[in-house]
């Protein structure tokens, strides 16, 4: 990775930090310390399912929104603000301002999936008054949460280097609602015969597989997760990643900035 | 590394250039943004880049950055191809317009192209805070620019495009909108840039500004070469007129006889004639006992070779003419075309 590629990453950063992106935080810490106080009051030994399902589900959406709103104007708004010009007339690469743009999002996401993750922790300690070992599942359904979040930036970015944002945002926001039921499809594709099954295939593959990466339940119910699947999905998110990033930077690398 | 990008022999050298969109919604029709255009730019020199709207001068600018593709032509900048990184280190660029991250400070925009243009880290901070005073900036440094004037934005693009001390600077229409003292700045700097030995080649279609700046010009109409003009010799070229000035405010009858153009400002009457006639309107002068206040040949102004060369036809109306080749060098012999 070369410098350039850093600097694009911290500029993006510091857009969003600016932008105020980060005040969905507070938002979040409303709703998560009305949970907690009204569990609390409502349910009897449902406390902690109810604050993790509420808590991770909340993380997982608002991550969403944020990946997909600020994803889709990555490249378009750039283009069509033309601040792009004054950056690619310097030694810089296309690919380059792709890459930075891609990890400079993922950046924001991480820190604020990290400061929601600090939330419901604290919901579930305000709750509970303890950690459970179960806890650790919540951990790693928040580490599931970031790998869709990389994947749905890295689409955002794809659709964003050659649509208009409200076209990107439909294509993204669709990807992410097919993608939540992935595992359907693919039960689906399995009963179906001919040219049928054939596309239904196709597009359960095609399409990301959220539903693989979404553990929540099992968080909230304290089941195990194993390791095998934490590094399958740790693989397919790089995968599925870099394939989307890779062909934003083909169809960029292209593109007349006019 | 080829000699030729060690001692480049031209600034910039276009090779041909041509762009075609595809417009339309099946994308079947075909609109020629700039016929095939041969130029060549010195080292060290001012050219500027003249045309209406339309004629081809921004999107020239733009294959030339590489943010727009060719659709046939190649270009060199100081004897490197169009994508060559180190080529882009080497040179700055003021788009039309510009409009920058404007949740920055003009501190933080200039340290972040600072970045990108490869400034070691040690050096960044003086050169950004060098550049700031020269543009004028230094007071508002801390400022975002959201908050700043267009003016002070066009100030900060001029910063950015020559912070990182480019041996070519490519400008777009910087005088646009700028109130008379801010144009009078930005005339200065690229004069400031000229005796730094570097290379300016900026668009314009104020030519005024041209015509006080520029070592040669090129003159583009509807995306084609209309013409490419040393200054120098452009306003000493005498038109085999004079401009005979005299006090009062009467017109000898025999004058507009002779074929003078007379006009009656205040208490002067300005007449252009024909060099052969020059004698005899003086002698007419002094007969009448006119005071004569000056004889002067009349010169080619750069307006009057840019509406030569776009033609009364061409000032409205898209050009019929089948395409010609553009071509054109500043360094050899077939200037004033």
């Amino acid at each position: 990775m070369t410098s350039r590629v850093l600097y694009i990453a911290a500029n993006t950063f510091r857009e969003a930090v600016r932008d105020r992106v980060l005040y969905n935080l507070i938002a979040f810490a409303l709703l998560m310390s009305a949970a907690a106080v009204l569990v609390g009051t409502i349910s009897i030994n449902i406390e902690r399912l109810v604050v993790i399902n509420l808590g991770l589900t909340t993380v997982s959406l608002f991550g969403m929104v944020i990946a997909i709103l600020i994803g889709i104007g990555l490249v378009s708004k750039e283009i069509e603000k033309r601040t792009l010009y004054t950056v690619l007339s310097r030694p810089v690469r296309r690919w380059e301002f792709i890459a930075g743009k891609f990890f400079g999002l993922s950046g924001t996401l991480v820190v604020n999936t990290f400061c929601m993750a600090v939330g419901v922790f604290l919901s579930l300690l305000y709750v509970s008054h303890r950690f459970e070992s179960g806890d650790r599942t919540v951990l790693i359904a928040l580490y599931f949460i970031v790998l869709q979040l990389f994947i749905i930036t890295a689409l955002a970015l794809l659709f964003s280097s050659f649509s208009s944002p409200l076209l990107s945002a439909l294509f993204a926001f669709s990807l992410f609602v097919i993608g939540s039921f992935a595992e359907d499809l693919r039960g689906f594709a399995k009963m179906a015969h001919g040219i049928a099954g054939w596309l239904a295939s196709a597009a359960a593959y095609l399409v990301p597989n959220f539903s693989a990466l979404n553990v929540i339940n099992q968080a909230a119910h304290g089941q195990h997760v194993v390791f095998r699947l934490i590094a399958y999905n740790t693989a397919y998110a790089l995968v599925y990643s870099v394939a989307a990033l890779s062909g934003a930077v083909l169809i960029f690398e292209r593109r007349n900035l006019k | 590394m080829t000699l030729d990008i060690i001692f480049p022999m031209h600034a910039i050298e276009i090779l041909g250039l041509e762009k075609t969109y595809q417009v339309g919604f099946w994308r079947k029709r075909r609109k020629q943004a700039l016929r095939p255009l041969h130029l060549t730019v010195e080292l060290g020199q001012i050219f500027g880049f003249l045309g209406p709207n339309g004629a081809g001068k921004t999107t020239t600018l733009k294959m030339l950055m590489g943010l727009v593709y060719p659709t046939s032509g190649s270009a060199r900048i100081l004897g490197m191809a169009l994508d060559d990184t180190r080529m882009k280190a080497q040179i700055g660029f003021l788009p039309e317009q510009p409009y920058f991250y404007d949740y920055l400070t003009a501190r933080e925009l200039l340290r972040y192209y600072g970045q990108l243009s490869g400034i070691a880290a040690k050096q960044l901070n003086s050169r950004v805070e060098m550049i700031l005073e020269q543009v004028g900036l230094r007071d508002a440094a801390t400022v975002q620019l959201r908050k700043f004037s267009k003016g002070m934005l066009q100030r900060v693009g001029i910063a950015q495009a020559i912070l990182h001390d480019p041996k070519v600077v490519f400008l777009d229409e910087p005088m646009s909108g700028l109130d008379p003292m801010g144009r009078f700045e930005v005339r200065r700097l690229i004069e400031d840039l000229k005796s730094q030995g570097k290379t300016v080649f900026f668009s314009t279609h104020i030519l005024s500004d041209a015509e006080a700046l520029c070592d040669g010009v090129a003159v583009l109409h509807l995306g084609e070469l209309r013409g490419v003009a040393v200054i120098s010799e452009l306003t000493e070229n005498v038109q085999g007129k004079v401009e005979i000035v005299w006090q009062g405010s009467s017109i000898p009858e025999a004058i507009p006889a002779l074929g003078g153009d007379c006009r009656c400002v205040g208490q002067t009457v300005r007449a252009v004639v024909r060099e052969e006639k020059q004698d005899q309107v003086l002698d007419i002068l002094r007969r009448d006992h006119l005071r004569l206040v000056s004889v002067v040949p009349v010169r080619m102004s750069l307006e009057d070779y840019f509406v030569a060369r776009l033609g009364k036809n061409d000032l409205g109306e898209p050009s019929k003419a089948p395409p010609k080749l553009n071509s054109f060098s500043m360094a050899g012999g077939n200037r004033n075309s």
